[in-house]
């Protein structure tokens, strides 16, 4: 399918994995990093655009490692382990990487980047563009669009959960449960795009 | 520490996903059906069960600094073995569970005990810790497919259990039609969509932080608890979540 490059194919990629099938409210994936920093917008917004970069990073450099090493060695099987071991690494890199040349970015995303690769999100992609059989291109934008959709989800509910501190709800509901719930509804808002077509 | 130690912590007092609050993505995306339920939480009790053992058979041999490291790899190593050998024999299965078995190398469960047990104690109590806590996410896994499944389809044991001219009997292949307790026009489809895997399992937690507290206050009324260690207690419950 490496022929659909157009910009409609592309563009439908992009919209599905921002609002139709969003990684956290449609697909589950992520839902541990969703719960556990979006208590405050900034923390949220960091965390987002961690999640972006290493999302968009991981699509390109599992679709080089599926296409050049595992294929060609007829060696599929090992996909899991294999995509595990380069997320793990490239979190890694990334982090050493930002230390060295961005201390700004790094200070501002620092505390989030080890919390990544235990994000089901970056595995999820890597391992969905595999299934989906996506090209190069293609990958990169799902997994970069896939960050966004986790970006604005979690921004959405940091801001829910600033609000949600003053509400009044039975004691038993307090932290998770509540929480859970305001995400439910969030993810019930957003089957309002479950009709959203392209073309 | 005793077998009924174990037990009860992994089942009851530190459930994997109601006290815990780990592993929550799977838990939540794939209780649609009892089938799905049983197949997710047999899987990720036998993995975690020879994680747990292999982990704690080279706990002395891994060098601290990439401990994490070498986890993830024996969990991933145990994550394929289990999805080859569902692709082989539980085809239908692995298809309706699709990436959410390779997803099983992130679930935090796993990773978790591996830390803050298998690391530290004998095979024996790793094993039994394993399996244990993989029967606490399994159970948690089907009350919570059982609720979905009846209230959105009016159906109890969709896919696992068949009824048909042979009677009532299990079946393997996820084609069973469920027993089914009240017309599909009636089921609320709200609960079979995400929507309601928030739903359910927030409401969950809440009935059992429900009974923690009720339990905490009537120890402070017996005298049995001073207020001041409950209160100290709250707190640690509440910092514990934050994670």
């Amino acid at each position: 399918m490496s022929n659909g490059l157009g910009f409609t194919s592309i563009l439908s990629i992009a919209l599905g994995a921002i609002l139709i099938e969003n990684f956290i409210l449609v697909k589950f994936l992520g839902i541990c990093p969703f719960m556990g920093v979006s208590k405050k917008m900034d923390t949220a917004l960091g965390m987002g655009f961690a999640v972006i970069f290493v999302m968009g990073l991981a699509s390109a450099i599992c679709w080089v490692v599926n296409r050049y090493l595992l294929v060609a060695l007829h060696l599929e099987y090992m996909q899991t382990l294999a995509y595990i071991l380069v997320i793990a690494a490239l979190v890694q890199l990334v982090e050493m990487f930002l230390r060295k040349s961005v201390p700004s970015l790094y200070t501002a995303l620092g505390i989030y980047l080890p919390l990544i690769t235990t994000n089901c999100a970056v595995l999820g992609v890597a391992l969905l563009n595999t299934q989906n059989g996506y090209g190069f291109i293609q990958s990169v934008v799902y997994g970069i669009t896939g960050g966004v959709g986790f970006l604005m989800a979690i921004v959405l509910f940091a801001s829910v959960r600033e609000r949600n501190q003053y509400a009044d709800y039975p004691k038993a509901f307090e932290g998770f449960p509540i929480a859970l719930i305001s995400a439910g509804l969030i993810a019930l808002a957003f089957m309002g795009f479950s009709g959203l077509k392209v073309f | 520490m005793s077998v009924k130690k174990l037990f009860t912590d992994g089942v009851i007092r530190q459930n994997p996903v109601l006290v815990q609050l780990l592993g929550m993505c799977s838990c939540m995306a794939i209780t649609t059906s009892l089938f799905n339920g049983v197949g997710m939480g047999l899987s990720v009790m036998i993995i975690l069960t020879c994680c747990n053992i292999v982990i704690s058979i080279l706990r002395k041999v891994i060098p601290p600094n990439i401990r994490i490291a070498v986890f993830v790899v024996v969990i991933a190593a145990f994550v394929t073995i289990v999805d080859l050998l569902l692709q082989a024999y539980i085809p239908a299965l692995s298809k309706s569970l699709g990436v959410f078995i390779p997803l099983i190398v992130v679930n935090c469960i796993i990773i978790g005990r591996a830390e803050s047990f298998a690391s530290k104690n004998g095979v024996g109590a790793s094993a039994l810790d394993g399996i244990f806590q993989g029967l606490g996410y399994t159970l948690v896994l089907i009350v919570m497919c059982v609720i979905r499944e009846f209230i959105g389809k009016g159906t109890f044991g969709g896919g696992l259990i068949d009824v048909g001219e042979a009677g009532v009997r299990f079946v393997t292949d996820g084609s069973g039609s469920g027993i089914r307790i009240f017309p599909a026009q009636y089921g609320a489809l709200l609960m079979v969509l995400p929507f309601g895997g928030f739903l359910t399992l927030g409401t969950l937690i809440a009935i059992v932080q429900g009974i923690t507290n009720r339990k905490h206050n009537k120890e402070i009324r017996a005298g049995k608890l001073s207020v001041i260690a409950a209160l100290d207690a709250a707190h640690g419950e509440e910092g514990g979540s934050d994670e």
